[in-house]
């Protein structure tokens, strides 16, 4: 057992856990912050992506050990004042079904547009296909995309 | 309207059978004058707050949405005052099981009566209130108004007056036209807590003391504990338990899941691997060889294809064991108390999970409690119960272990990917022999589809008739009118655990038929559609595809309709623009299925990039009856083929030495963004009563695709998946 500080959407938190114990299940056992979730346990399904400093990241494939002092950002805080746009996109296109794995597509998402404000088709695929959908809702989640970066454009008076 | 007490209500409800029983009682006090609530689908109160309950469980298919649109409607609500509760296992609801693409078709009179008969009361309420005339007032909107005075009183205002009159059995039902709620567009009510993260799946309930459990199971099927060393796994701090559950798994108990992953890992086990040791996928695919050799069972024979005279085609097809691989892994939590156990389940079977933990842990039914959660997907993985019963047995040896704690011993089970991927109930692999008689213009005389597989149910215990697997009646229907069929079932055996998957049976048997059929129309130098069309027609001799006439095809309780398929057919092929040239490089492939009394026709479009197809649009076109929520339909159906396509390109589940070798989304590989078509969807206009939507568009998939294949290669594949 180890003693970590974790900087989690803004806040600081200290955790008390093996050092090899995935970020994954520190959020969502000793924090919590279940929004985050389990599908493979090997970064394949991309369910469980967090950003750790700005980038996406598979948390159960992350020791909590590589990532004390560094900024986290859950699905829980990602939309710092109510709802991020790429949240209200989803809504708007009514993309999840089950919803399982819909928290991690929109981190993903997220850290996408942080890098690339309004992506091709061919980097929103290339960025999201790590995120496994078993209820299809792919070609929703590529339209709310295109939605959140057009409404981005709006709010910023046309400045992207 | 005659008002019948209570008590002859139930009875009225129950001697109806169970696809209509409506559970009248009430199980929040009742009468009182804080609550009106007719029936145990629907309570209002004085605040102006109608709550529905949803007896269904939500597994991404929109039930807590579209379950409360049929009784909002009826009832006249304000949608913006509906609240949702989801039932756990109960007694009041009939059966509660959620698969076979029924939540919608089965509740939808009883959902239907139950908003009529509290509108109603509601109506007199207000009559009785003003002193006027039931006729002259009408529900409206959440209120009753009274025209003539212009007057309105809520539906919350109504509550004290309304509880207190008799309940009408026979009630007034509205006609389609008259429909504001159902057929709309409205939002699922469970989106935004899916978007911010705080919808609670069963994996993410949480209770106070909770402990978290994993179990190592034997890998080798039909395998036993002989022995096992916790003496590793016990050194790691937060391991509390170490135990054997049955006698083919041991628990570990720890305070985390990491913990309790770790634990089992640090675990020795002895197995003692079984009878299935040798067992491969090779021997099971020659044990269906074998089987054919029987006689089977006939699910349905018209003239006698024997003596059809012409030209004779056969063929054979076969496919694989497939899992579900739901997003969420299997898990559960218990609380076992001694003389109660709670679960909160991701569950499709809440009753099935109540009566088989009772049994397990020595309980009546009655003191098991279940809630059912949210589910990460479905797809029929949870239609099984065993991961309830596992967390009710880990939670009564914590129980027994800690002394019989009165707190009880809640504890979470979870299941990794692999324990999912490996300790599945998988859909059945299945050979297929097909043959068929074409006149001297090349259409079809005769047509014989001989089923070879394990029946599910048949390895659970409930054969069902002959041994015909009684899913078969759902979905392995031929809808085409030929003078002379045959469609025979043969079960055969096999150690391998057998599940329910997503469409079931119909996904082997349209695979097969459909695929024949286009071979068939090739033999004939026809073109597939017009085949189609013309097998759909009553009248052959016209040798016309304009002819609309219908013909009933009655297979087992479902009566079919040719007319209804051929529409199906018609639409989706002038949506494709069948009749178009394509542009170079790309082909089309068409197949229809009918299951669980839904039509459904798909055109599917690909390139083919060396020997691998690329799908790139499918249209789509269902005939489910009236549609409830169009939204929802436009999900159910283009995630139906998304799952279908995961299928036909990959989906295969091999056992080697008795154990199955894929164990995560590696080696069982998923379609994903790069992979995914263009779906258009379409419903064709009905106001019949709806019909499932869930799993009909997951059969014509993968035969439209290999049709297509085979208009771009001439090659023909008979067998899945495509990429093997």
């Amino acid at each position: 057992m180890a003693d970590f500080t974790l900087r989690v959407n803004g806040g600081e938190k200290k955790v008390n856990v093996p050092a090899e114990t995935p970020l994954l299940w520190v959020l969502r056992d000793t924090l919590e912050l279940t929004g985050t979730k389990f599908g493979c346990g090997a970064g394949l399904c991309g369910a469980c992506t967090v950003h750790v400093e700005g980038a996406a990241v598979r948390s159960c494939s992350t020791p909590v050990s590589q990532v004390g002092g560094k900024d986290i950002t859950t699905i829980e805080g990602l939309g710092a004042n109510g709802l991020h746009a790429l949240q209200q996109a989803w809504i708007a296109e009514e993309v999840p079904q089950c919803g399982y794995c819909q928290t991690g597509q929109i981190m993903t998402a997220a850290a996408l547009l942080a890098r690339t404000p309004n992506p091709s088709d061919e980097q929103i695929t290339q960025a999201m296909n790590g995120n496994l959908c078993r209820c299809g809702t792919y070609e929703r989640i590529r339209k709310a995309i295109h939605r959140a970066v057009s409404a981005g454009a709006v709010a910023a008076g046309g400045a992207r | 309207m005659s008002p019948l007490s209570r008590r002859e209500f139930v009875a009225v409800g129950v001697a109806a059978g169970a696809g209509l029983v409506i559970g009248f009682y009430l199980p929040h006090g009742g009468r009182g004058k804080e609550i009106f609530s007719p029936n145990s689908y629907v309570r209002i109160t004085p605040d102006n707050k109608i709550t529905i309950v949803v007896a269904r469980s939500e597994m991404g298919q929109g039930v807590r949405t579209a379950l409360p649109m049929i009784l909002a409607e009826e009832l006249e609500a304000d949608w913006q005052q509906i609240e949702i509760e989801q039932a756990g296992a109960s007694t009041l609801y009939g059966d509660q099981t959620t698969g076979g693409s029924a939540s919608v078709r089965t509740t939808w009179d009883p959902m239907r009566k139950a908003g009529a008969v509290a509108r109603e009361m509601l109506i007199s309420a207000a009559a009785l209130t003003w002193g006027v005339p039931r006729s002259a007032c009408v529900a409206q909107s959440g209120s009753i108004v009274h025209g003539a005075s212009k007057r309105r009183l809520s539906y919350g205002e109504l509550v004290g007056k309304a509880a207190t009159l008799p309940i009408p059995t026979d009630v007034p039902l509205k006609q389609s036209k008259d429909y504001r709620i159902v057929g709309q567009r409205l939002p699922r009510l469970d989106t935004p807590s899916k978007v911010k993260g705080d919808a609670v799946f069963g994996i993410d309930f949480r209770m106070p003391g909770m402990k978290y459990a994993v179990l190592s199971r034997c890998p080798t099927i039909g395998g036993k504990v002989v022995s096992f060393d916790d003496k590793e796994s016990r050194k790691l701090g937060g391991v509390s338990y170490v135990g054997k559950i049955g006698n083919a798994a041991v628990a570990v108990i720890a305070d985390t899941v990491w913990g309790a992953m770790e634990g089992r890992r640090m675990l020795n086990v002895n197995w003692d691997e079984g009878p299935n040791r040798d067992l491969n996928t090779a021997a099971v695919m020659e044990s269906l060889k074998q089987a054919a050799a029987k006689k089977g069972a006939s699910l349905y024979s018209v003239g006698d294809v024997s003596k059809a005279a012409g030209r004779r085609i056969s063929a054979e097809y076969h496919l694989p064991f497939m899992a579900h691989a739901p997003m969420e892994p299997g898990n559960c939590t218990a609380n076992y108390q001694g003389s109660s156990c709670e679960l909160w389940a991701p569950t499709q079977v809440p009753q099935d999970c109540r009566d088989s933990v009772a049994q397990a842990v020595g309980l009546d039914p009655d003191q098991v409690r279940v809630n059912v959660t949210l589910m990460g997907g479905g797809f029929g993985r949870r239609l099984e119960h065993d991961y309830a019963v596992e967390a009710a047995l880990v939670s009564k040896a914590l129980h027994d272990s800690n002394g019989g704690s009165k707190s009880g011993a809640p504890v979470k089970v979870i299941w990794t990917r692999e324990d999912d991927m490996r300790f599945s109930t998988y859909r059945p692999a299945s050979l297929h022999q097909l043959s068929a008689v074409l006149d001297g213009a090349g259409w079809p005389v005769a047509f014989t589809h001989r089923i070879i597989a394990p029946s599910i149910s048949g390895q659970k215990g409930q054969p069902g008739p002959n041994g015909i697997d009684p899913d078969l009646a759902d979905e392995a229907a031929f809808v085409y009118g030929l003078p002379n069929v045959s469609l025979e079932y043969v079960p055969a055996e096999t150690a391998v655990p057998l599940g329910w998957m997503r469409s079931v049976y119909a996904l082997q048997v349209g695979f097969a038929s459909e695929s024949f059929i286009d071979e068939l129309a090739a033999a004939a130098g026809k073109d597939p559609l017009e085949y189609r069309l013309h097998m759909l027609s009553k009248d052959k001799d016209k040798d016309k595809n304009k002819n609309n006439e219908d013909q009933e095809i009655p297979f087992f309780a479902t009566t079919w309709h040719t007319a209804r398929m051929r529409g199906c057919l018609q639409l989706a092929a002038d949506k494709a623009g069948w009749s178009n040239p394509l542009p170079a490089g790309r082909y089309r492939g068409i197949a229809c299925f009918a299951c669980f009394s839904s039509y459904m026709a798909e055109v599917v479009e690909i390139s083919m990039e060396e020997e691998v197809p690329r799908v790139h649009r499918v249209v789509a076109v269902v005939d489910c009856g009236q549609v409830v929520n169009p939204g929802i339909l436009e999900q159910q159906i283009p995630g139906g083929i998304v799952y279908a396509l995961s299928n036909a390109l990959r989906a295969k589940i091999t056992i080697e030495k008795g154990q199955v070798v894929q164990g995560n989304f590696d080696d069982y590989a998923p379609l994903r963004m790069n992979e995914a078509p263009t779906v258009e969807v379409y419903a064709v206009p009905s106001a019949e009563a709806p019909t499932g939507i869930g799993e009909p568009s997951v059969p014509p998939l993968a035969p439209a695709l290999c049709n297509a294949i085979y208009a771009a290669a001439k090659k023909r594949i008979r067998a899945l998946p495509i990429l093997s």
